[in-house]
């Protein structure tokens, strides 16, 4: 643990540390444009240039690993001279553009010119000019402004596993490009535009839309996925206008995907703003809440509690399943599901439905086995995490499925799901590899988890975590990858069927069959709902997708954005995110919708409020009250000892873009998919 | 320099070392331990250079990548950073023409004067029949020499306006001269013969020395 001085206070900082780090330490902020904490350091831009003690010049601190007995001094007259040089040479071909730069507000460049710079340019000769690049609909260039930091580059190269960025050319002529200009192919793409320090990449679809000063910035969580990344919406007059990732060092870093960033403009679109009843003609006619309330209060009278079920779609929030649940149990109907995919886990015991060895447990492991799962479009920040295990480690990675492309290599072992019978008894080889492994881990996803034999994988992976020593110790290497927001909080709170219920493919038949005759969905749009002529089908959700389309009765309800409410990650996780807008037209919060539909039916629900709701569903299930932790689950046994029934697994996601209602309604995610080469959504509805 | 502007308008379909070549590629393969065979990037570039017309076709990077197990954009960065490697056809005679202080005082205008004149090209062009291209470059390290014009692999040193264009009708002709100083002289030696010790001769001086210890 190197000790050294910074502007005469005595730090002492972790052996590997950089100088700048020390300052940091110390309280002494350094400029910086291409240092970044989680990139591989460049050194290129040298704005970080300090004195130290016995050197004949400054020193780039960021690229000077810090040692012992070191005297740093950051305020010295050469120092501010250094930077305000550095800033003149940035600035000679820096255009003067900043009234129209999407930056402006928020650039690196603008704040450390006005803080370290010079007063005025000396610079009289013509600035040097770019030609934009393309790098896809999400990212928008304007590379007149790039500094050539190459924090992008490194990006691309490093934490997204795509090497397609790269500095062309060298000295004035050098530029920032992807190889011929292609599409930047990856999930995480659009961080490169909080990466620029400058107003080189900036962001296609906020184009020209905002000041950051105008907007309302409120922090919650991204439910695109089940990784529960921490996020900022940026809000202006009741609209979305952006999403940025919010540091979380345990779960998403300073990442998001882009699929968390860009399907806003999805919520804009195909809204359900008022209820809707299928008239006689066969057609929804707008109608007010009195009249759908009623209209549904009369159906569950008619079907009776066990004709009635309700599914809980993969985007809802706890307190709303936590709110259903209790009606459902009021109403006396066992016929309710949060496993929309149809994932074989019956939510009995903790530790088999959760990512137990946490996010950050991913730096930890040596062995990795990955099942029925595409990590790369189901969860992509945490894939970018592997992926750096692997880069920083000799992880062993295999995977059973598909074969793909996960950016770093990974073992394909077969699709078959026998294969996990030879994991389980040893003789396969890399059950080997995960025995002498000291942190194995192996990550199931849905795609083995929704097939017939569900169960008995999810029995055989206990057994494959058993004999392979992944539980114990302090160490629980038995992870489930959820590809839903409202699954890990469906399933803790017990949002599945009990006794004598009916699980979502048995309700799907039997209101096909017109034994069920009251079909709920909330939110659920991810399902095969034709034919469902014979129930009364009530969709509740916020957009016009399939299950609106499928519904007798639309009940209007407020997208994530709209509402606050408290997710659970796949580790398990429960965070809060916060309302950033009102919800469009005549559309509730779904808390509030039960709870009116509740009245009506003459049942007490014991809650009149979110706080209510919430204090109930803490005092059931006290995990939800450790905001932001986790509590670990306790290991014990479950799934079936039944045989497998072999075929194939496959992954649980094999679209990115579009894999919800949100995202499906978004012309960037569809813009998005076009870029990637996958037909268009049109084309793959026919 | 947009990436168009950088490499050529008509590239090849595709690129393939000759059998010569392959034996030269494992030859500098094994020189590096193979989780470090990027580091055979130059060498290879360079072979498809010499292999190719003096230039590197796009279809040359992208085979250079896959057996380096590169990232294409890495090997077209170091193909871009060095003015060493064409990206576009050049002519049969690639000049490349110092203008860097020593070869400018010694008359490097002069030379560039004499290429626009009977060539009709500057810096970066080829003339239409595609024999002669010209790029002022930095420094050739031949200082002692200048000012020099590098034809392909070889320096033509000395030169003033008369020479070079006697240098241009020659390589013009097919019939390029003997590389080295067009004025005649051995190496880098003082192009005005020995001017000190001049009236020494190595026999007398080993009859001083006898005289000094005698």
């Amino acid at each position: 643990m190197p000790k050294l001085t910074v502007n005469g206070i005595e730090v002492e900082v972790e052996a590997g540390a950089t100088v700048l780090q020390a300052c940091e330490e110390a309280g002494f902020e350094i400029p910086r444009f291409c240092y970044h904490d989680r990139l591989s350091i460049a050194g290129n831009c040298r704005m970080c240039l300090v004195d130290m003690e016995r050197a004949p010049k400054p020193i780039a601190s960021c690229a000077m690993p810090a040692a012992d007995g070191m005297a740093i001094d950051t305020q010295s007259e050469r120092v501010k001279k250094a930077r305000e040089g550095v800033m003149e040479f940035l600035l000679a071909n820096h255009p003067l553009d900043c009234p129209i730069c999407d930056q402006g507000g928020e650039c690196d460049l603008q704040d450390q010119a006005m803080a370290f710079g010079g007063d005025a340019s000396r610079y009289t000769e013509n600035k040097r000019a770019v030609d934009e690049k393309h790098m896809g609909p999400l990212i928008k260039t304007v590379m007149t402004r790039c500094i050539h930091c190459t924090r992008c580059v490194r990006f691309a190269t490093e934490v997204a596993g795509v090497p397609d960025l790269g500095a062309i050319g060298r000295g004035e002529t050098m530029e920032i490009t992807t190889y011929l200009e292609k599409t930047l192919a990856s999930e995480l793409s659009a961080n490169v535009i909080d990466l620029c320090p400058v107003g080189a990449l900036t962001s296609q679809p906020y184009a020209f839309v905002s000041r950051p000063w105008e907007l309302n910035k409120v922090e919650s969580v991204d439910v695109m996925d089940a990784q529960g990344s921490n996020i900022r919406i940026d809000a202006r007059g009741g609209q979305v206008l952006r999403v940025l990732p919010r540091l979380n060092e345990v779960v998403n870093e300073e990442w998001i995907s882009d699929k968390a960033r860009y399907a806003i403009d999805g919520l804009r679109r195909q809204r359900l703003d008022q209820p809707y009843l299928r008239g006689s003609d066969g057609r929804l006619h707008p109608a007010s809440w009195p009249e759908a309330l009623e209209a549904l209060r009369a159906a569950i009278k008619k079907a009776r509690p066990a004709g009635m079920g309700a599914v809980i779609g993969d985007q809802l929030d706890a307190e709303s399943i936590f709110a259903v649940k209790t009606l459902m149990d009021k109403l006396g109907s066992p016929h309710l599901d949060c496993r929309q995919d149809g994932a074989k886990l019956d939510g009995k015991r903790r530790a088999s439905y959760l990512f137990n060895s946490t996010i950050a447990g991913i730096d930890e492991a040596d062995a990795l086995l990955i099942i029925g799962s595409n990590p790369r479009l189901e969860a992509p920040v945490m894939n970018a995490r592997i992926r750096r295990r692997w880069l920083n480690s000799d992880i062993k990675i295999a995977h059973i499925g598909p074969e793909m492309d996960l950016t770093y290599p990974s073992e394909w072992l077969g699709e078959e799901a026998e294969l996990l019978a030879g994991i389980a008894d040893g003789s396969h080889p890399f059950a080997q590899l995960l025995q002498q492994a000291e942190r194995p881990m192996l990550i199931l996803g849905s795609g083995a988890l929704r097939r017939a034999d569900g169960a008995a994988i999810l029995g055989k992976a206990r057994q494959i975590a058993e004999q392979t020593g992944m539980t114990g110790k302090g160490w629980n290497g038995f992870n489930v990858l959820h590809n839903a927001a409202s699954r890990v909080a469906g399933l803790d709170i017990g949002a599945v069927p009990s006794k004598g219920g009916m699980a979502v493919a048995e309700m799907l038949s039997a209101a096909r069959a017109g034994s069920l005759k009251l079909l709920w969905l909330l939110g659920a749009d991810e399902l095969d709902l034709a034919g469902l002529e014979k129930c009364f089908t009530v969709y509740q959700g916020h957009h016009g997708d399939a299950g609106a389309h499928a519904a007798d009765l639309v009940l209007p309800a407020a997208a994530w954005t709209e509402k606050n409410g408290l997710y659970v990650n796949f580790e398990g996780r429960v965070q809060q995110g916060l309302r950033a807008v009102f919800p469009p037209g005549e559309a509730r919060e779904d808390w509030a919708i039960i709870r009116a539909l509740a009245e009506l039916l003459g049942v007490n629900l014991g809650f009149d409020s979110l706080d209510e709701l919430r204090q109930m569903l803490c005092a059931s299930h006290p995990q939800f009250a450790e905001l932001d932790e986790i509590t670990p689950a306790k290991w014990g046994k479950f799934g079936s000892t039944a045989r497998l029934k072999g075929g194939v697994v496959e992954a649980g996601l094999t679209e990115f873009y579009m894999s919800c209602a949100i995202s499906r309604a978004s012309q960037t995610m569809a813009a998005c998919r076009k870029a990637a080469g996958q037909p268009d959504a049109a084309q793959a509805a026919e | 320099m947009s990436i168009e502007a950088l490499i050529a308008e008509e590239q090849p379909e595709s690129f393939a070392f000759t059998a010569a070549n392959e034996k030269e590629i494992k030859r500098i393969l094994a020189k590096y331990p193979p989780e470090r065979k990027a580091s055979a990037v130059m060498p290879l570039l360079d072979l498809a250079q010499r292999q190719h017309d003096n230039w590197i076709p796009m279809a040359a990077i992208e085979e250079i990548a896959k057996r380096l197990d590169m990232a294409k954009i890495r090997v077209l960065e170091v193909a871009s950073f060095y003015t060493m490697f064409n990206l576009k056809p050049v002519g049969r005679y690639f000049l490349q023409l110092c203008g860097t202080t020593p070869c400018m005082l010694r008359g490097s205008d002069d030379v560039t004067r004499c290429i626009k004149d009977k060539l009709g090209i500057a810096s970066g062009e080829t003339t239409p029949d595609g024999q002669f291209s010209l790029l002022e470059v930095e420094c050739l390290g031949a200082c002692v020499n200048a000012p020099i014009v590098q034809v392909n692999d070889d320096f033509y040193e000395d030169l003033d306006y008369d020479s070079t264009a006697r240098l241009l009708e020659a390589l013009a002709a097919g019939k390029p001269p003997a590389p080295g100083s067009v004025a005649g002289r051995q190496g880098s030696q003082s192009a005005a013969g020995p001017t000190s010790l001049a009236g020494l001769k190595p026999k007398k001086a080993r009859t001083a020395r006898k005289a000094r210890h005698a």
